[in-house]
């Protein structure tokens, strides 16, 4: 089991209110599966995709990533987890302005100490896999919105994580060109990469193979598609 | 490589790219830095400059040479009246120094005026004509580079000679050779014997336009009475200066019958004086480099501060990025910590870069020699590199709490 969550609750304590953005949730995800996570706004997706990434840690319950208990984690320990099991695609991109895009997707690299030499070598490779290898040398601020999520994607796989996780990676691009990405996502899928995907766009969560809805902090439905 | 050292190569790359995008940002803030380190190493260097040129000037004035006479080289104004009315030095007690004293390598009374000089038409003014004995050879280091200097029977039969300054006679006689020439001093034809070594200046005075003659001679022709006498005592040994100053006291106190009540009534001067004055003259130069240098710094690592928290607060969402792809909390540390160092070696750089100018500048236009040493510039370098942490841990620090989550929402 790659990723097990058992009674999993967040709760946030803002001053008087207290907000339980997640209650107890219950799920399993296997290797190489491929999973929207669906829900209207305030139903605890984001919360939830911050705890699966390791940004965030729950109030109770557990969470177990690859047989490690992230719940128990301090702060350099989920940096440790985050830079080497999870590859974070999302909806802005999310790129450092002024480094190209080669260096971007050498930073996941460089704070595990891959030494320069090996480190160039990983990110060219990750950059010809989403098909930039002509560009990679171009700032941000020289790629199209499409070149961009490819070159986030190419970082996020660079360290060949456990998990990829987008979050609304299509949100900010054109239909033509979120296909386009969708279409590397599903290539990804195919080479036995792990994919959660967050959006709320029907038709992007079709290229899943399985939908969980969540409502009002819990899940409200757990369907496996057919294709 | 070790880890750490990745980390900082990234570190200097991310910093210098933010440098480089922010120009003018950088240097304005690298501003008050640079001033602190400008003033600091051209002070440093113009003290330094002035150490080296004091003691070549004082280098006249042997250290092992002590100077008896009725009036302190130092003094504050008000003690004036109590000195003037002390007792004159006399030959005679200059003569008592000479027989007791088991230090004195030489001692010779020196009386001193200021003349014209004539030969055959020429003249030159203002000379120094001194008075004294043989033993002024050794007290003042006064050698002869031709013919010879004073000798007892000179001085014992007040022989009507002199021993002259290079200048003079460059001067007076030009192409022809001085000894054995009689040239006129007041009135009086003294006889040529020997020429002095160049000696230089001292505080701008020409120590080469100098006649020297047997005091007696110098008597008989200025008077005896009313002038000033100096008894020069030279030390056999220059450590035993303190303890040589310590007899000539005795000894004076003794000639001139002081009981233990009273205090002296004469000076023994020495060239530490001079070196003690002028220390405390260039210990205010030290306090304003150092005032100066800490305000500046002070002031430049604030605002070295207040731009790295700005630079923090633009890139809230970067620190966001780094941290959800791994960056853990040390690492965004060292990456400001080396930002706001780089800021703050640039401004060395820039300073020193400007106090060398202003160095040159100065030793080319006035007569203020000023000399950089490499040990000012390091000390500067690692000062600041010191500043650079400290005033760079702060927002450094704030960066690293960052809370990755609401980083990456930052708009």
């Amino acid at each position: 089991m790659l990723i097990q969550l058992v009674n999993l609750s967040k709760v946030y304590d803002i001053g008087a209110v207290r907000v339980e953005a997640l209650r107890g949730i219950n799920l399993s995800i296997e290797r190489n599966e491929y999973v929207a996570i669906m829900g209207p706004s305030g139903s605890g997706k984001s919360t939830l995709m911050n705890v699966l990434g390791c940004l965030d840690t729950p109030t109770s319950g557990e969470y177990l990533l690859n047989n490690n208990r992230v719940s128990e984690m301090d702060d350099d320990q989920l940096a440790e987890i985050r830079n080497r099991e999870i590859g974070f695609v999302f909806q802005t991109f999310n790129l450092l302005p002024r480094a190209n895009a080669l260096h971007n997707v050498e930073l996941p690299l460089i704070y595990n100490g891959t030494p320069t030499q090996q480190r160039r070598q990983l990110a060219k490779e990750a950059l010809e896999k989403v098909g930039l290898e002509d560009r990679m040398h171009h700032k941000p601020n020289e790629l199209s919105g499409g070149q961009r999520q490819r070159v986030a994607i190419a970082r996020a796989l660079v360290n060949k994580p456990s998990i990829i996780l987008a979050d609304e990676p299509t949100g900010n691009l054109d239909s033509k060109t979120g296909d386009e990405i969708m279409e590397i996502f599903e290539a990804l899928h195919e080479q036995g990469n792990t994919i959660i995907l967050v959006t709320h766009e029907e038709y992007i969560a079709e290229h899943s193979d399985r939908i969980i809805r969540l409502r009002d902090g819990s899940i409200e439905r757990d369907e496996s598609m057919s294709r | 490589m070790p880890r750490f050292l990745i980390y900082a190569a990234e570190g200097v790359k991310i910093a210098y790219e933010a440098l480089r995008a922010y120009k003018l940002r950088s240097i304005l803030t690298t501003l008050g830095i640079v001033i602190g380190v400008t003033t600091v190493i051209t002070i440093v260097s113009l003290i330094q400059g002035l150490n080296r040129a004091f003691t070549s000037e004082i280098s006249s004035l042997g250290t092992d040479t002590l100077y008896i006479g009725k009036w302190p080289w130092m003094m504050d104004g008000d003690d004036w009246l109590k000195f003037r009315n002390r007792p004159n030095v006399t030959i005679k007690e200059a003569n008592e120094v000479r027989s007791a004293s088991q230090l004195a390598q030489a001692v010779a009374p020196v009386m001193r005026t200021q003349r014209i000089i004539k030969y055959q038409g020429k003249s030159l003014e203002r000379v120094a004509v001194v008075g004294t004995t043989e033993d002024y050879l050794l007290t003042a280091n006064a050698t002869p580079e031709e013919g010879r200097f004073l000798i007892p029977s000179d001085v014992d039969q007040n022989r009507a000679v002199v021993v002259i300054g290079s200048e003079v006679a460059d001067k007076l006689f030009e192409k022809e050779d001085p000894i054995g020439k009689r040239v006129s001093i007041a009135g009086r034809k003294f006889r040529v014997i020997g020429i002095l070594e160049k000696r230089g200046t001292m505080f701008d005075n020409n120590l080469d336009i100098l006649a020297i003659m047997p005091i007696g001679a110098f008597q008989s022709v200025f008077g005896a009475t009313r002038r000033r006498i100096e008894i020069q005592v030279k030390v056999v040994n220059p450590a035993m200066v303190e303890e040589a100053e310590y007899e000539l006291t005795g000894i004076m106190r003794r000639v001139r019958g002081l009981p233990a009540i009273k205090e002296n009534n004469f000076a023994i001067n020495k060239q530490s004086m001079f070196l003690d004055m002028y220390n405390k003259l260039t210990r205010v130069l030290w306090a304003v480099a150092i005032g100066v240098g800490a305000i500046s710094l002070l002031v430049g690592g604030i605002g070295i501060m207040n731009i790295m928290l700005v630079s923090v607060t633009e890139r809230t969402r970067e620190i966001g990025i780094r941290k959800a792809i791994g960056a853990r909390k040390t690492d965004i540390l060292w990456q400001f910590l080396i930002e706001s160092m780089m800021i703050c070696g640039l401004g060395v750089v820039i300073g020193i870069g400007l106090a060398v100018g202003l160095a040159k500048l100065v030793a080319a236009t006035t007569p203020l020699p000023a000399a950089i040493t490499l040990w000012v510039v390091f000390l500067g370098l690692a000062f600041v590199v010191g500043i650079g942490v400290f005033f760079g841990i702060y927002p450094a620090s704030k960066a690293a709490k960052l809370n990755p989550i609401e980083a990456l929402r930052y708009e």
